[in-house]
């Protein structure tokens, strides 16, 4: 059966279930961590970049692939932005817990 | 490479990034997270280098991407985080944009058909103007955010009508593009300029006290454009990377509502905090009066108090003054006072942003509290210090009529003595004047939040 489906139905399923983990899985985050939580989401969103490489690394150097290449320097701009901005932040929340147990 | 080992690959990369949102529910387990958020970015860019050409053009945008990302990660002052993460919003659909662009200049690079088919167009459609929106509305809500640009929001009659237009023409050159048999790239392009235009029109009329809702929203248009994208080129794993971040920013988006008891529609249509200004101010023409002191007066209260709650509100973030604050916090606690952070869900300018400023300032995570788990406590509490915040202390909210009514405060008025430390009697974002300063037993500290902090540890 699952042949035969279009593929925008199967896509359509995935999304919906991630839809559905997202929504279960950011319920459970920590108030106290939602500025980090945005800037990791951030930083995931940026998989995007998936997409950029592969209009750059088309066959057919044309203007296409400039577009592209623009769009993967934007986008890792977000990737090395977003994860280690996270990590900094994290970083201080860490210092805190050490105090805590102190 | 095969192409089931790459789908394999991406599932990986996919659970990696659930994984890293699922260690963001304790600080213990939130680094490891975001390690794993990068170890399933690591594996899709390596998987996709695989399956595409030009290593050298990519691979050196990347580097160049790694630099710039990485100055700004390790520069950005923490009090300037909401404009960063508005600057990366409005990154990730500018890139959505130019993808959609690339895909429908040239399918074949992404594997499409050459003529592409009615779905993938649709889907195209979708990813650019979500994407287009997410660019123009970040970019304004950066300008908002960084004080480029007055947040005061902009309102003219008929604007919704216009906007409302303006959606309906872009659909109809959308449809245009769908039903077109070859690429029409006039109807494509106009469709995307309408699509940015509109996303400037659309979050110029709200205000500044909104932004954390804005910013949330546009946190969730980002993801949405990244898995719009997904579809259109039929990748699961940016589905699932985009679905993930989408619903994320529309749950912040819902609890930053809740916070302000306001319907979601009201906030994105705008115009709040324009026509309250006037308002408050003329209120029944009496003038109130109120009691100040100084920071010695405060600092002597606060000496002489068993317990002490501080609600710091974006005052505080602006004076940079959350390391005096951690200082005031330390010496009150050598001498044995209860002393704790109370923290208000909008609280600065995005969703825990003040719990980052403290976490910055290194004040113990025990001493910060959440608003539910601390409210109960302030009848028994002496002193409480209100530091740069205003509507979210405003005992206006219980009155039925106010235009806060409803909205969830921290009741420090129930204190048996609150101390308010502001720059001047200026009203709130919401443009109302607070009750709390002019009850009997509130104490108005006047000043640059930092110095009047800094003359009580002095002074203590």
């Amino acid at each position: 059966m699952i042949g035969e489906v279009d593929p925008t139905i199967i896509n359509l399923t995935i999304f919906v279930l991630a839809v559905f983990v997202g929504y279960h899985v950011v319920w459970n985050v920590t108030p106290a961590l939602h500025t980090p939580l945005m800037s990791v989401t951030n930083a995931i969103s940026s998989i995007i970049l998936v997409g950029a490489m592969l209009a750059a690394g088309s066959a057919e150097a044309d203007w296409g692939a400039w577009l592209g290449a623009a769009a993967v320097v934007l986008a890792s701009i977000n990737v090395f932005g977003g994860f280690l901005v996270t990590q900094r932040m994290l970083e201080m929340f860490k210092k805190k817990d050490k105090k805590g147990q102190a | 490479m095969s192409v089931n080992f790459i789908a394999l690959a991406y599932l990986v990369a996919a659970v990696f990034f659930i994984l890293s949102l699922k260690g963001l529910s304790s600080p213990t387990t939130a680094r490891r997270g975001n390690l794993l958020g990068m170890l399933g970015m690591g594996i899709a860019v390596s998987t996709t280098l695989t399956i595409t050409g030009n290593w050298v053009l990519i691979l050196s945008c990347i580097a160049v991407g790694a630099v710039i990302g990485s100055i700004i990660a390790f520069r950005i002052q923490m009090t300037a985080m909401p404009e960063l993460i508005a600057f990366m919003h409005s990154l990730v659909g500018l890139a959505a944009v130019f993808i959609a662009i690339a895909a429908v200049n040239n399918p074949v690079s992404f594997d499409l058909p050459e003529i592409l088919p009615a779905g993938n167009k649709l889907e195209l459609f979708i990813g650019t103007f979500i994407g287009a929106m997410t660019w123009s509305g970040s970019v304004i809500a950066f300008l908002k955010l960084s004080g480029r640009m007055s947040g005061r929001p902009i309102v003219f009659s008929g604007q919704h009508m216009l906007n409302l237009l303006m959606a309906v023409v872009m659909i109809g050159f959308g449809l245009w593009f769908f039903f077109s048999e070859t690429t029409n790239w006039t109807a494509f392009s106009t469709m995307t300029a309408i699509a940015f235009l509109l996303g400037f029109l659309i979050i110029i009329p709200i205000g500044g006290a909104d932004m954390p809702v804005v910013i949330s929203m546009l946190n969730s248009y980002s993801g949405w454009a990244a898995a719009g994208i997904g579809f259109s080129l039929g990748n699961p794993m940016l589905i699932i990377a985009g679905s993930l971040v989408g619903s994320s920013g529309a749950i912040l988006s819902y609890i930053m509502c809740k916070a302000m008891n306001r319907p979601f529609l009201s906030v994105i249509l705008g115009g709040f905090g324009s026509d309250g200004g006037s308002q408050g101010v003329n209120d029944d023409g009496v003038q109130k009066t109120y009691r100040s002191g100084s920071a010695d007066d405060a600092a002597f209260l606060l000496g002489n108090a068993d317990s002490v709650i501080i609600i710091p509100g974006y005052g505080l973030a602006v004076a940079r003054a959350q390391h005096a604050v951690k200082e005031l916090a330390l010496a009150l606690h050598k001498k044995g006072i209860n002393i704790r952070f109370a923290i208000h869900p909008v609280a600065g300018r995005m969703p825990g942003h003040m719990n980052v400023l403290l976490a910055e300032a290194e004040i113990p995570y025990e001493m910060v509290q959440e608003m539910e788990e601390i409210n109960s406590d302030f009848p028994n509490t002496d002193v409480v210090l209100v530091l740069g915040a205003n509507d979210v202390v405003n005992p206006a909210a219980n009155i039925p009529g106010s235009p806060i009514y409803g909205m969830p405060i921290l009741e420090a008025y129930k204190a048996r003595t609150v101390m308010v430390v502001k720059r001047s009697m200026a009203a709130g974002y919401a443009g109302l004047d607070n009750d709390l300063f002019y009850m009997d037993k509130t104490m108005m500290v006047f000043g640059d939040a930092k110095k009047v902090v800094e003359d009580m540890v002095k002074a203590l």
